[in-house]
């Protein structure tokens, strides 16, 4: 056993850390975050240049990547920052079309950070449910056209293409006749109803009405699992990035903040909250270790993994953000202090591709299934 | 013991519900529900509304212009306002100030400002804590200095509620730096357009501006706005904030919030079926619910037993505690229920006039702001850890 990243892995995380913290800020971020697009192309390209976007993918879909340990390395480094960047759908629309392959050209654009995909597969009424698909995908004679409503999809304004699931044959609930489409982004029938979120991110709902697409697999259903569970590992180590640096926020308050002539970190009330906070970060970063090693693996186990691993960053998540802007006092309620945005991301994320119970149950039932 | 409402109790809930029917108006009672954002109008629009039919100040006696209501009154009265979705009337001069100069205040200070209170002519603000006093609020030091017919006072007060709105603040100033610091206290009236009075605003994590900072450069005071006696304040101080935390129960606005989320998780889909049916969410439900029966009954034994809104410190801390945990639980839940929609947030869709279409559910749009927001309910009031010793030091009688 060996617990130490690769060295390649070490300089990719290193590389990208260092310029975040030079280059991206929370000024910056909050920035970017208020601007009309709600992410940096100029920082996108920057960012391709370093090569931060190859390590999505594998090696035989052009990148140099792909494992959940490299996801792991840059996703913790962009949680550090809080970054608002669009990585989540660029990974899991990227690593979809990896796994079908065949996409070379796009690729290659997508991986020099000239072309940007997004990734829409959850519905209004799906609730975190992979297989509640009801957008309809039908074959006119020429041509795929796809009706329906994608929620909340990340980043969906600034994709060129758009990875859309949708129901080829079947009913909401199968896992078979799931099919997988990419639209380009001024198909006809194709309009979005973009907004800001409450972490400082930007999704949007995807309106489809006959529109035009490509297939690009009729038997998309492990393909979605599979980039889904490549988005919790993100997902879960930018929340260990985030948890890291809050916690280290909220242990220098304990520090220097005084009130009746002591620092408030001589409480033992306090004390042992954050004995309970470093105790839970470590249990999270475990269980992020834990569905990063399953990624590669058989399905079952992986994806007993992967939800093993939402589950409890959501649970570990949500104390970490609610004891940070209580152990503030007043300060943790301000917009002023970088905390209060890292708690609401860290929040954030327990909405983002399944919560706590959903991940619990589904654990269960994985677990029947052995 | 019966625990029940006698008769003449439920005819008076028939006639609170009556009374909120005929005069609460809906465009604000729509907005408290849905969680938009209420402006000075919409709290002064209330609040004459309740003065008017003389229903305010729920507990002054009689003779300043309560109703002279019994604790059941006023626990009916409190649980049919909130489920009837009505505003919370803003603390400061009604349940705060008011309490403290019926019981520490000249007659001249009652025949002055207490009327102007229940008429809404003067909005009140609290000035209690200070960037080096917020816990440790005897620490203050926000400096008056008697000069003749006046003081002369200097320092800033910090997490000013709606400060930008008010016209008054009850400040706590140091007037003296010998013996132990809380005998240095005093309670004073500052009007806040006197010249040297300067309100900046505080942005909330969710981009509210609820909050102010209130700097104070040689404004001077008359003497005749100091309450009770000099140094004396933090004995007013402290009888106030059992006020305020025993207040911060908020059962009726629990129970309204308890209400709004059955109706969320009813509405919302988990598997084909409403996601009050999952097993696991139907289990975090009731057990804030049943927190919150618990706490009605905790409630009105702790009221039942001090005669008076204020109850003894270590009750008065409980109520505290457990409240804020339940309506911050509630706000959490409401929260989950929206799964992935608890994410956007346009914040102009919480104004009156906002003209967009809905993103996701319609009641969707101030959840997660409101989630975040109520955070400070265990910040505020005397944080929850303060509460916790205050039990802790009077159970232990050290
Ligand atoms: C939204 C909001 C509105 C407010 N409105 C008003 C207002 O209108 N007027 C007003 O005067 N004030 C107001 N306050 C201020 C509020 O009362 C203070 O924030 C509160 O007293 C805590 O003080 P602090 O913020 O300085 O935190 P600190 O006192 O610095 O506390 C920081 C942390 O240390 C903990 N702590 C402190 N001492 C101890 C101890 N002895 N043992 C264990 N733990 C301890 C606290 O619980 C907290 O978790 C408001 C605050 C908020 C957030």
């Amino acid at each position: 056993m060996d617990f130490q990243p690769s060295a390649d892995r070490s300089m990719l995380a290193e590389t990208l850390g260092r310029y975040l913290q030079k280059r991206y800020p929370v000024e910056v971020r909050h920035q970017i975050s208020s601007s009309t697009a709600g992410w940096s192309p100029a920082h996108w390209r920057e960012l391709a240049d370093l090569g931060v976007l190859g390590g999505l993918v594998s090696e035989s879909a052009g990148g140099f990547g792909g494992e959940g340990f490299d996801i792991a390395a840059i996703f913790e480094q962009l949680g550090r920052v809080i970054a608002v960047e669009p990585f989540l759908g660029t990974l899991m629309a990227a690593r979809a079309l990896a796994l079908i392959g065949g996409h070379e050209a796009l690729m290659g654009e997508v991986l020099t950070g000239s072309a940007m995909l997004a990734f829409a597969h959850e519905e209004p009424t799906s609730r975190y449910d992979l297989t509640s698909i009801r957008t309809s995908a039908k074959f006119d004679g020429t041509e795929w056209i796809l009706t329906g409503t994608k929620a909340v999809v990340a980043h969906v304004e600034a994709a060129d293409h758009v990875l859309v699931s949708a129901r080829v044959s079947g009913t909401e609930g199968d896992q078979t006749g799931v099919g997988l489409f990419l639209v380009k982004r001024n198909a006809p029938g194709l309009s979005i109803q973009g907004y800001p979120l409450i972490d400082g991110g930007r999704a949007g709902d995807l309106h489809l009405v006959d529109t035009p697409s490509t297939l690009v697999a009729e038997a998309g259903y492990p393909v979605i699992e599979d980039a889904v569970a490549a988005g919790i590992v993100a997902l879960s180590w930018e929340a260990v990035g985030i948890m890291d640096v809050t916690r280290m926020a909220t242990l220098e308050y304990l520090r220097t903040r005084r009130q009746f002539g002591v620092p408030i970190g001589k409480f033992q009330a306090l004390q042992h909250r954050m004995a309970t906070v470093a105790l839970e970060i470590e249990q999270a970063r475990s269980a992020a270790i834990n569905a990063a090693n399953a990624l590669q693996g058989d399905r079952i186990k992986r994806e007993r993994s992967i939800s093993a691993a939402k589950y409890t960053i959501g649970r570990a998540g949500t104390l970490v953000a609610e004891e940070a802007i209580q152990l503030h006092g007043g300060m943790g309620m301000t917009w002023e202090l970088p905390v209060s945005h890292f708690a609401k991301r860290l929040t954030m994320i327990g909405h983002q591709l399944g919560d706590e119970d959903h991940h619990l149950a589904r654990f269960i039932k994985l677990g029947e299934a052995v | 013991m019966d625990l029940d409402f006698t008769m003449e109790e439920e005819q008076f809930r028939a006639e609170v519900r009556a009374f909120l029917k005929a005069k609460l108006p809906a465009r604000i009672a729509d907005k408290v529900r849905t969680g938009k954002r209420l402006t000075k109008k919409d709290h002064e629009e209330w609040h004459a509304i309740l003065h008017e039919r003389g229903w305010l100040a729920s507990h002054w006696p009689p003779e300043y212009g309560g109703p002279g209501w019994t604790t059941a009154q006023a626990h009916i009265f409190d649980e049919e306002v909130s489920l009837a979705y009505a505003p919370r009337v803003v603390p400061f001069g009604v349940s705060m100030l008011g309490p403290v100069l019926i019981k520490f205040g000249s007659s001249a200070q009652k025949k002055h400002w207490l009327p102007r209170i229940l008429d809404g002519s003067d909005w009140w603000c609290q000035g209690y804590s200070e960037p080096g006093a917020g816990s440790d609020l005897a620490s203050l030091k926000m400096s008056a200095v008697r000069q003749g017919s006046h003081y002369l006072v200097n320092g800033q007060k910090t997490w000013t509620t709606l400060a930008q709105y008010a016209d008054m603040i009850f400040c706590l100033v140091r007037t003296s730096t010998e013996g132990k610091k809380q005998a240095g206290i005093s309670f004073l009236l500052i009007d806040m357009k006197s010249p040297g009075v300067e309100v900046r605003p505080i942005i909330t994590l969710e981009g509210e501006h609820e909050v102010n900072e209130v700097f104070f450069t040689n404004v001077r005071v008359p003497v005749e706005n100091l309450v009770g006696e000099e140094n004396m304040g933090w004995t007013y101080a402290k009888y106030l904030l059992t006020y305020e935390r025993t207040s911060e129960a908020r059962v009726g606005a629990a129970t309204a919030a308890l209400s709004f989320l059955k109706q969320i998780a009813q509405t919302e889909q988990k598997g084909g079926r409403p996601l009050a049916e999952d097993p696991l969410f139907a289990a975090r439900i009731a057990r804030v619910e049943i927190d919150l029966e618990n706490m009605k009954t905790t409630n009105l034994r702790v009221l039942a037993g001090s005669g008076s809104s204020a109850a003894p410190l270590e009750l008065s801390a409980m109520l505290k505690i457990r409240g804020t945990e339940i309506r911050q639980e509630l706000a959490s839940l409401a929260r989950i229920a929206l799964g992935p929609y608890a994410q956007p947030f346009v914040s102009e869709a919480l104004d009156e006039d906002y003209q967009g279409a809905p993103i996701g559910p319609d009641y969707a749009a101030g959840i997660a702001a409101h989630y975040f927001n109520e955070r400070k309910l265990s910040i505020f009031a005397g944080s929850n850890e303060v509460q916790r010793e205050i039990i802790t030091k009077v159970s232990l009688e050290l």
